[in-house]
Parts: C-alpha cells; structure tokens; sequence
C-alpha cells in the first residue's frame, strides 16, 4: 500500500510529467486555453495512459522479450497504442455515446501525445526488471501510468486557471501568446520543485 | 533554381520549427541542458526527417489518401528504431544523456508534420532539401537553446569550463523552469526582431499538425481550424 502511495505521489508530484519531464508540452500549451477542454483532454489522457500500459507491458514482457525481439519496442508501442485509440473511438461512440460526445474529440489527438509513449516506455524501463515477478510489477506499472495522467489533469488544471488570468493582463506585445504561456508556465514548474525530496521524507 | 534555395532556407530562418512555428517542443526543452547533447538529438532527428521525407515522398503515389497517417507513422518509427541502434552501439554516452527522448522522436510533431505537409506532396530532390533545410534550423535552435542555458547554468560550454561563470552558475537554469522561461525569452525575442511579421502557427492552418486528419475541425486545438472546418 506504502508503495503505491509512493508511486503515485511521486507521478503526479515529484516527477510530474509535464512540469519536470516535459512530456505532453504540446497539449498542455494549446488545449489549456479553457478549464472544460483542459479537463476533458486530461481525462482522456489518463484512461489512454493506463489502457496503453496495460496492453503494451505485456507484449513487451511475453511476447517481444522472450522471441528477443526488443529492438522493436518502439515501432510495436506507437502502432498498438495509435491502434487502441481507434478501437477506444469505435466502441465508445457504439456503446457509451454521451462518454463519447465529451472525450471523442480529444482521442485522435492522444495518439501522437509523446507523454502516452513516454509513460509505456519508462514503465518498461523501471519495472520491467530481469527477474522481478510479472503481477507485482505490472501492478506498479499500472499505477504508476495512473500516477502520471493525474498529473498530466493536475498541470492542465491549475495552468489553466493561470492561463484565463494571463490572456487578459497587459504585457509587451512581443510577449503575448505563446512566451508569455512559457513564462507563467516556467513559475508554475518552479512552484513544483519545492515538491522534491516529498515522498522520501514523508514515506521513508 | 532559385525556388530550390528557398526550399532549403525556409526551415532555417522563415519557417524555423521550433522558434516560429513551434512544433517538437518536449524534447527541445528537455534535452537542451547541455549542448553536446544538443547537437546529437538534432543529428538525429535531421536523419529520422530526412530518410523519412525521401521514402515518404518516394511511396507518395503508392500510398493510399486514407491510410496515410498509419503508413506514414510505421515508416518514421522504423527509422527512429535505426537511430536508436546506431547511437546504442557507437554513442552509448549520447545514449544515456538523451534517454527517452529518443525513441519518443517517432511523436515528434515535426517529422509526421513534414511528411504531411510537404513530402507527401511534392518530389523526392525537394523532399530532401525540405528535411534538411528544417533539420539544421531544428538543430541550429536547439544549440542557441543550449548554449544559453549551458553557459548561464553549468558555466560551461560543450563541457568546456568558462572563466568566472563556471563559480558563478546559475543552476535553475538547467532545471525544468529555466527551459520554460528561456524558450519563452527567445520566441519574445524573435517576435521583436520580425516586429510580428514572422508566420505563425495560425497561418499555417491545420495542415501542420500531424493530428489534422483525425481531429473534426480545430475544437481542441491551439490553431483556430478554420481550414480543416472550411473543407
């Protein structure tokens, strides 16, 4: 339990994905112009995280590992993963249509989002280890993909909130738009620093 | 002949990746610490473009309109899968510096914004100036970048050691927030020296965004979309 608090704290917190990491720049600096769009994205997000993990591990660790087959890693994870969300569109617009009215749009963007193939990569990283047992590490994985969306929602949340503040100040015309985005963004990553060393003092 | 220049420079200063239209943001600010790194994740994605844009433009009339996207994806991930083989046999320090940033070249908006925008369109000869013309501006930004944020955080410059800065450094610098705030200082920067007259993102429509395909029309996206919603 210890251990998933762990991880999860230090996804979301510590190592936030967007804010330390740089993963998903993209997304966190166009789609967090307004809070509904910010938030509808982040939750896409996080469901596709975890999906994309919990189908790409396992390839990984039975079918590319053991056929040493790991230099295809990359090229297997962009395709299974571009793949997933079709099938996700498809059987969300079927079966669950008002789900689908309010995550559809963000779905085709996920798949070319670097944060989803960045979080399927680093979990096979760091816990896909030569002799650990598949359940426990595949149960840390998850979370850990779990871990990272939250953070992904929670940086998309409070920037924009900071963001429908910095459209209407009055800066140089140099800065508007897109540097003085940057510029907010950069404090707010400061403020997110003083999170390090977190999980270690308050879990030991 | 003229035109052919002008394809080559339009990445380097007109239409700069990274500083005018701002595309392949994530690893520009992550890997920008130091610039030895700078210049062999440039390397690398000037290479992934290149071959990228000559098979592409070369399959161009093969590939059919629909399944573009997918086709245009396996073809730039088996590059990048190349580039990583190589770099883990020859660069094994490059590949520790660059870790995950490497592979995650296959998402970069530059190269599947390239294949869409001008590979699949236009000849293979121009395709190839195309890629290299926006691989040494992405390459040539990015060692700005890190030249800046080397010199100012580590008082170093390609791990040479700079007098009085180097007992002087400025350690954010390095870090996450100094990325974001330097990139922002240089797009100001630009956009006073062009006096806004540098295109932007907007006028390039969706057309340069590898998502443009598959999103209905701009409603989540940083772009007003009025090209994609006026077909």
């Amino acid at each position: 339990m210890k251990e998933i608090i762990a991880i999860i704290m230090t996804a979301v917190l510590v190592n936030n994905y967007v804010l330390s990491q740089f993963l998903g720049i993209c997304p966190f600096l166009g789609v967090s112009k307004k809070l509904d769009q910010a938030t509808g994205m982040s939750i896409a997000v996080i469901f596709v995280m975890v999906l994309a993990t919990a189908v790409t591990y396992p390839i990984q660790y039975f079918v590319l590992d053991q056929n040493g087959l790991g230099y295809l890693q990359t090229i297997v994870f962009i395709l299974v993963i571009a793949a997933l969300v079709q099938l996700v569109e498809i059987v969300l617009k079927k079966y669950i249509p008002a789900l689908h009215a309010s995550l559809g749009v963000y779905l085709p963007l996920i798949t070319t989002n670097c944060a989803v193939l960045g979080v399927c990569i680093s979990n096979v990283d760091s816990y896909l280890l030569p002799g650990a047992a598949f359940g426990l590490s595949f149960a840390h994985a998850l979370f850990n993909a779990f871990g990272s969306g939250l953070g992904f929602l929670l940086a998309m949340v409070l920037f924009a909130g900071v963001r429908t503040r910095v459209e209407r100040c009055n800066c140089p015309a140099c800065f508007k738009g897109m540097p003085i985005t940057l510029l907010s963004a950069s404090i707010l990553s400061v403020s997110f620093m003083g999170f390090a060393g977190l999980v270690e003092n308050l879990l030991g | 002949m003229s035109s052919r220049l002008k394809i080559l420079t339009n990445g380097i200063i007109r239409e700069n990746p990274i500083l005018v239209l701002v595309l392949g943001t994530c690893p520009f600010l992550a890997v920008t610490t130091q610039a030895s790194n700078a210049i062999g994740m440039g390397a690398a994605v000037t290479f992934v473009l290149l071959c990228s844009n000559v098979l592409i433009s070369m399959l161009r009339k093969v590939i059919s309109e629909k399944v573009r996207i997918p086709c245009y994806i396996v073809v730039i991930a088996s590059f990048v899968t190349l580039v990583q083989m190589i770099v883990q046999a020859f660069l094994p320090a490059l590949n520790d510096a660059l870790g995950i940033y490497l592979p995650l070249i296959v998402v970069n908006c530059i190269i599947l914004g390239r294949a869409e925008m001008f590979a699949g369109k236009n000849g293979v000869f121009n395709s190839a100036l195309d890629a290299i013309g926006m691989g040494v501006g992405y390459t040539l930004a990015m060692l700005v970048m890190a030249s800046i944020r080397e010199i100012l955080g580590s008082g170093t410059w390609f791990g040479m050691e700079l007098p009085v800065l180097v007992d002087n450094n400025i350690s954010i610098m390095i870090m996450a927030p100094g990325g974001f705030a330097i990139f922002g200082v240089l797009i100001a920067i630009i956009n006073k020296a062009t006096k806004g007259k540098a295109p932007r993102v907007k006028d390039f429509g969706c057309a340069s965004c590898p998502s443009a395909a598959a999103c209905g029309g701009g409603l989540s996206c940083a772009g007003d979309g009025k090209e994609v919603a006026a077909k």
